[in-house]
């Protein structure tokens, strides 16, 4: 094993996981495996790592995300090298919500990728923690995932099976050395959301710190911006006649 | 709804980010007029395109490579002067030129061909430059640098944006031993002293530059000279930033408040007189830690003004300008006076030419704060000089066209699919 680091990122051309990357390479050498669907895209974002942490090691994978026998075998390939001490599962995009009322396809297509993917993602590398009875798997679910809503509950459902995910995992590995942390993101400017109105939005940078520093103190749940664990406390706890009549 | 760093007003916007290099050159291609869009720290309309398309580069802020032996850097359009301050400075090496806030984009440096306190000694932010990547709007992209398509690097350095939209930048970054300058404090009471200080540093010293009290007819201030020097094992100080929290129903720079400022100000840093030690951030960017400063000016905004007049009568003009300050009550304590070198610009827009340049701010009072301009425009066009378009939301054509005797060799060169609100307005699309 090496005595860097060891850090892979799921998803690593999302602007969260990118900026939690450059957190990373800052100051420390790290083994960095980063994992995307676009070859390209993710050789971009390991070149500017290079850059920042020239003795940092960054190796870039290509991988299908919604195949689980490749995502068995992708995970598999990595740990073979290493189990890493931090696994960043950040892959995701927003459907259009409309889009996919009307097309069941591209519904699927959301479901899989928001919440299928990551969670088979998890559980891949959770077998390989547990064994070795140590690390820290940091998944990015949503607040989205809290309550459906009319304008986003496709996403809102996908983030939902993300979060039931990781609180069964975190409930499989208490009392061991294995952490698992469940990030709650609020709207972030980010270009998956550049089309929405940005007013009010956390900075990508901001979310980024955050999530570094609650995956090195392990703790279970991170809302970022924290004032999103008390709107979304509000909004979880509404009565329905009240919440019906809430255009959100 | 978009606003540049003057806030002399909102516009709607089309916003669509850029953040992914190889996906820039397709997405230009949509039609509309657009315009490329950093950080929106220019002050006033150079950065925005009312009811058109702004293509905001701020994602494409990815390093390309970096040759830690030549200090060559390559990056994306989008990355911030602090990050690369930040990434190449522990390594011994530094960006040879930055404003006075290193919160703007590579590419909104090379489309204003920024200046720093070294312009006598190094040039301007383009000086540096070695090649870029231009992509226009009709598809075509075009390499070029200082021996490779020259005359299209020269019409994009200072092009304000509006050859086409530059997607990296190859920069020559220079040796560095450490974030420390060595510094030296210098009150002067009057125009010649300053003049004289000017002169007696620029061979000694890299970096010169003075605020000057706007409101003291003869023309008093404070110089400030500094050069980089290797101190081993100090501590770098861990900046505090502060956010002005909203913006004050009336400008906090106003007549009741500039007079006591300035004298508490000068007065202050006469005491602290003498030479001393400078962290590069607090020395280069002392407001970068307090976010959205300019907000103090409030509801309205505020302008910059700032022209650069020839060094022969330089003296006679900053006077002139100084003293129609003075008459009118107007002005800021954040004023700027500073000599560049003797060396012509190679962009065919670029603002800095040898001679004086003098920046001032100015809280927006309307017909008052316009009429000055006025007078002040007549003082820079006698004397052959021209006003930084980083920093103007007004200038007459007029004056534009006198300030800037390359615009017709420019206009060769401009992207039909890009406009800006500044472009409509000195050049007619």
């Amino acid at each position: 094993m090496s005595a860097n680091k060891k850090i892979v990122i799921v998803g690593a051309t999302s602007a969260m996981a990118e900026h939690c990357a450059r957190l990373w390479a800052a100051g420390q050498a790290l083994d960095l495996t980063l994992l995307g669907r676009n070859r390209e895209k993710t050789e971009a974002v390991a070149a500017d790592l290079r850059v920042r942490s020239p003795q940092s090691k960054v190796t870039v994978m290509e991988a299908n995300f919604s195949d689980p026998q490749q995502i068995r075998a992708t995970v598999d390939g990595i740990v073979a090298g290493g189990v890493p001490d931090i696994v960043l599962v950040a892959h995701g995009s927003l459907p259009d919500q409309q889009a996919c009322q009307d097309n069941l396809a591209l519904a699927a297509e959301a479901m899989d990728v928001n919440g299928i993917s990551p969670a088979l993602f998890a559980e891949a590398f959770a077998g390989h923690m547990q064994r070795v009875n140590r690390g820290t798997l940091t998944i990015i679910g949503s607040v989205a995932g809290e309550r459906g809503r009319k304008s986003n509950y496709v996403y809102g459902a996908a983030k939902g099976l993300v979060t039931r995910y990781a609180e069964g995992l975190q409930h499989r590995l208490a009392g061991t050395n294995v952490k698992v942390l469940l990030v709650k993101p609020g709207p972030t400017a980010t270009p998956m959301t550049a089309h929405m109105p940005q007013r009010g939005m956390a900075s990508v940078e901001s979310v980024a710190a955050q999530i570094v520093a609650a995956t090195a103190k392990g703790q279970p749940v991170l809302y970022t911006p924290g004032k999103w664990a008390l709107i979304m406390l509000v909004i979880a706890n509404l009565p329905r006649f009240v919440f019906n009549r809430m255009d959100i | 709804m978009v606003s540049s760093w003057g806030r002399l007003g909102r516009w709607e916007h089309e916003v669509r980010p850029l953040a992914e290099r190889a996906q820039v050159a397709r997405q230009l291609q949509a039609g509309v007029p657009g315009l490329a869009h950093g950080m929106g720290r220019s002050y006033g309309d150079v950065c925005l395109n009312p009811g058109g398309v702004l293509w905001r580069t701020t994602g494409l802020d990815r390093f390309i490579s970096f040759d830690q032996e030549t200090g060559l850097l390559r990056c994306e359009a989008g990355v911030l002067l602090r990050d690369i301050q930040r990434m190449a400075i522990p390594r011994g090496w530094m960006l040879p030129v930055t404003p006075g806030t290193q919160l703007v984009t590579v590419g909104g440096a090379i489309a204003n061909d920024v200046h720093g306190k070294n312009h006598h000694a190094v040039g301007s932010f383009g000086d540096h430059v070695r090649r870029i990547e231009l992509l226009r709007t009709d598809g075509s992209r075009i390499l070029c640098g200082p021996g490779e398509h020259a005359e299209w690097f020269a019409a994009t350095v200072g092009g304000l944006g509006l050859t086409g939209v530059i997607s990296t930048a190859d920069i020559q970054l220079r040796r560095v031993a450490g974030p420390w300058l060595e510094t030296e404090t210098v009150p002067y009471t009057n125009l010649d002293e300053f003049f004289a200080l000017s002169d007696a540093s620029e061979a000694d010293w890299e970096h010169t530059v003075s605020w000057i009290d706007c409101l003291s007819g003869n023309g008093r201030g404070i110089f400030l000279r500094a050069n980089h020097c290797a101190i081993e094992g100090r501590e770098a100080p861990v900046p505090r930033a502060r956010t002005m929290p909203f913006v004050p129903p009336v400008s906090l720079v106003n007549k009741l408040s500039l007079a006591p400022f300035n004298f508490a100000y000068y007065n202050l840093q006469k005491s602290r007189a003498g030479k001393g030690v400078a962290h590069y951030e607090s020395y280069f960017y002392p407001l970068d830690n307090l976010h959205e400063w300019n907000r103090m000016y409030g509801p309205t905004g505020f302008y910059q003004y700032q022209s650069v007049v020839p060094r022969a009568v330089g003296r006679a003009a900053v006077q002139a300008m100084l003293e129609a300050i003075s008459d009118s009550g107007e002005g800021s304590f954040l004023a700027v006076l500073k000599t560049f070198g003797e060396r012509e610009a190679l962009g065919m827009l670029s603002f800095p030419q040898p001679g004086v340049t003098l920046a001032l701010d100015f809280p927006n009072r309307g017909e008052r704060t316009l009429r000055l301009f006025e007078r002040l425009d007549a003082i820079v066009a006698e004397a052959g000089g021209r006003i930084y378009m980083a920093k103007d939301a007004r200038m007459p054509r007029a004056l534009f066209e006198a300030g800037y005797p390359r615009l017709a060799e420019f206009l060769q060169y401009r992207d039909p699919g890009i406009s800006s609100a500044m472009s409509r307005r000195l050049m007619g699309k």
